[in-house]
């Protein structure tokens, strides 16, 4: 697709499918997918890298919704700087792009001014854990009625492969040339103590599961937390030798025994040097619980201004 | 109407209400407390929200989201807290979210004098975030303007979709005078700006009115749109396109040009001024009592009292300043809005600011003064 068919679907929407050319190889239709409506063609061409998990996750978020919503008028997303963070852009709703680790403190005012809304945050490990790490545990505390995805990719993409507070040990990054020293938080275990009523992880390789979670947690009343392992290929996967996307998927696959089992006898599989070592993650529901949210709590209307 | 006996802080509460303030998030700090104070306990009976947030940070980004769910919204600080806040007013100027800051000034830098008067703010309300970012600040000199100005910095930020900072020192804050708590106009609280045009998938929130401002819609009445700090165009989708981002900054800077003539300078005894004062904030009361006492002596001294530091009423300050013999701004600083009076005041005026930074009021005495030895030297004829 050129650049200026995609200026013009700005305001047209997705173009009519082109007949393939006479004698040009012809590629086997993908399936119609609903979850394209939700898409904001002016924002294209999207700049996420070949091989982003954030793609895939994503276009998981956009299934998830087609399957409940017919419009998304009354949803709001809010997310901070990075490049998960850059995909609310890309969602045909009411989207907020905030400043570097903040979007929280944004969707708490938003949230409180408007409690009809539903508001989803999308923030990264740099965005959510670093420098907004203090705004994530203050939601999760205060049972902001929202829901919160983390796409956690280890590492700062957008601003070139440098270390995160996620970071697994030994892993290399553009700050961290001896391998990285320090020990990782566990995202989903923080907020958990910090006292989110939902809490869940997923994995980019597995996106059915992260819709079931994600679905779960838009109807969860208070604070969700959806932490998704995702890859950065460009940065991550490249500095640590660990292949190419769908190498970065089966590495993802490999924390889990059984999986890894089933994956040993693959000719395919680029082996993983042994260094870094992913950790094994508990994944799915990790949390669940029930408390008046804020908004029940300030006893707000929802009536707006 | 009856006279209130309040102080400064609770002026700023009361105007805030009164011009329909239904959103405050804030985090303690002196000197400013009391008007979190008071607001937590006038807002949610009214069904409005008060929080105390994590931060400044965090409570400038609640602003802003409320602001956006359109609510008129509101923080209060001081000089460190207003630090923290930069990155977040500039995040509002660009992405055009009405908002209102008051920031009470103590003595800096750093923790600096927490409970003393200053006036060290000036600059850091004008430049304090990066980029070239435009700005209001408003300056009232009792507690009376403190009432009438927050009133004020409510319908300049919501007519021009700009975050206005309100600018006033200790003094003021916990100074109790009478005030006169009159209910505002409609045409004194001002309406937001809102498009004309029903949603649709070519609509355009960041598109101009005739006034140069956005008329962005509220999140959730309709339209589907995108907010973000990003240089961005009409579309309100970024952009790196030189033409499109000069063309934006060079807007946001001209809408806010209304405010010099809704904010006009008080002139007091000016006409056939020779040695000329000019002063804001609580200075402007010892000042103007410095003008009395050199008037008695013979001096023919006059005072322009500005209760608007930015935009720069600089058509105002160049004209008193190229007419007087003798200027002299005082602030409690070490010269910052004296710069721009320099800048502006003609060849042959003598310019002779009196600062003081160290944590108390300029008093008439020590200002009148300071005129009369300069007066003494053959700097003016009086």
């Amino acid at each position: 697709m050129t650049l200026e068919s995609l200026e013009k679907t700005a305001a047209e929407g997705p173009p009519p499918e082109s007949p393939a050319t006479a004698g040009e190889p012809t590629l086997p239709e993908p399936p119609p997918s609903a979850e394209k409506r939700f898409l904001r063609y002016g924002m294209m061409p999207h700049m996420l890298c070949p091989g982003c998990g954030h793609g895939i996750v994503f276009e998981a978020m956009l299934r998830a919704l087609s399957s409940r919503y017919e419009q998304l008028d009354d949803i709001a997303f809010v997310a901070g700087i990075g490049c998960s963070s850059r995909v609310v852009g890309y969602v045909d709703a009411c989207t907020l792009h905030t400043t570097h680790g903040r979007p929280l403190t944004f969707a708490t005012g938003l949230k409180l001014a408007r409690p009809e809304l539903k508001v989803v945050v999308v923030t990264g490990d740099g965005d959510g854990l670093s420098i907004g790490g203090n705004h994530l545990i203050h939601a999760a505390r205060r049972n902001v009625d929202l829901t919160c995805v983390l796409f956690n990719n280890e590492i700062y993409g957008m601003t070139g492969g440098q270390l995160a507070p996620t970071t697994i040990p030994g892993a290399y990054t553009s700050t961290s040339p001896q391998g990285n020293a320090e020990t990782p938080f566990d995202a989903a275990r923080l907020v958990e103590a910090a006292g989110a009523t939902y809490v869940a992880r997923a994995q980019s390789y597995r996106t059915r599961e992260f819709e079931e979670v994600f679905l779960q947690a838009l109807d969860h009343r208070g604070f969700s937390f959806v932490e998704v392992m995702t890859d950065c290929t460009e940065y991550f996967g490249r500095t640590n030798r660990l292949g190419n996307g769908a190498d970065l998927l089966f590495s993802q696959a490999r924390v889990e025994p059984a999986i890894d089992a089933d994956l040993a006898g693959r000719s395919t599989l680029q082996e993983v040097p042994p260094r870094p070592v992913r950790p094994v993650l508990e994944m799915g529901v990790l949390h669940e619980s029930s408390r008046p949210t804020l908004d029940q709590a300030m006893k707000l209307s929802g009536a707006g201004s | 109407m009856s006279q209130q006996l309040i102080q400064g802080n609770e002026a700023c509460a009361r105007g805030a209400l009164a011009a329909g303030c239904s959103f405050f998030a804030g985090y303690p700090i002196s000197p400013s407390s009391e008007i979190a104070e008071l607001l937590a306990r006038e807002l949610p009976p009214r069904g409005s929200v008060f929080i105390q947030m994590e931060d400044e940070i965090a409570s400038m980004g609640a602003v802003l989201g409320a602001s956006l769910g359109g609510r008129r919204a509101m923080t209060a600080t001081s000089g460190p807290g207003f630090t923290l806040m930069q990155e977040h007013l500039g995040y509002a100027s660009l992405a055009e979210i009405p908002c209102v800051v008051i920031d009470v000034m103590r003595g800096g830098p750093s923790t600096g004098l927490p409970t003393s008067p200053a006036q060290g703010d000036v600059m850091q309300a004008r430049w304090g975030s990066h980029g070239d970012r435009a700005t209001i600040a408003l300056a009232p000199g009792s507690v009376q303007e403190v009432y009438s100005l927050t009133i004020e910095a409510f319908r300049l930020a919501e007519t021009l979709r700009t975050p206005v900072a309100v600018l006033y020192d200790e003094v003021i804050g916990h100074m109790r005078e009478g005030v006169e708590l009159r209910e505002p106009t409609p045409d004194e609280l001002g309406r937001r700006t809102s498009p004309r045009t029903a949603f649709s998938p070519t609509f355009l929130p960041y598109a101009p009115d005739e006034n140069g401002v956005a008329m962005v819609p509220d999140f959730g009445r309709g339209y589907r749109f995108h907010v973000t700090g990003l240089m961005h165009d009409e579309r309100g989708y970024p952009t790196s396109d030189n033409a499109k981002v000069a063309e934006l900054l060079e807007r946001l800077e001209r809408k806010l040009e209304p405010a010099v003539a809704a904010v006009p300078p008080e002139r007091y005894r000016l006409d056939d001024a020779s040695v000329v004062l000019i002063a804001y904030g609580i200075v402007a009361r010892t000042a103007r009592a410095a003008v009395d006492v050199l008037r008695r002596e013979g001096i023919r001294a006059g005072l322009l009292r500005t209760r608007l530091l930015w935009p720069l009423p600089a058509a105002a300050l160049t004209e008193v300043s190229r007419s007087a013999e003798l200027v002299v701004v005082a602030e409690m600083n070490r010269g910052q809005w004296a710069l721009e009076v320099e800048r502006l005041a003609g060849d042959t005026t003598v310019l002779s600011p009196y600062l003081k930074a160290g944590g108390s009021v300029i008093t008439a005495e020590e200002l009148a003064g300071h005129v009369r030895r300069l007066t003494r030297e053959g700097v003016a004829v009086s």
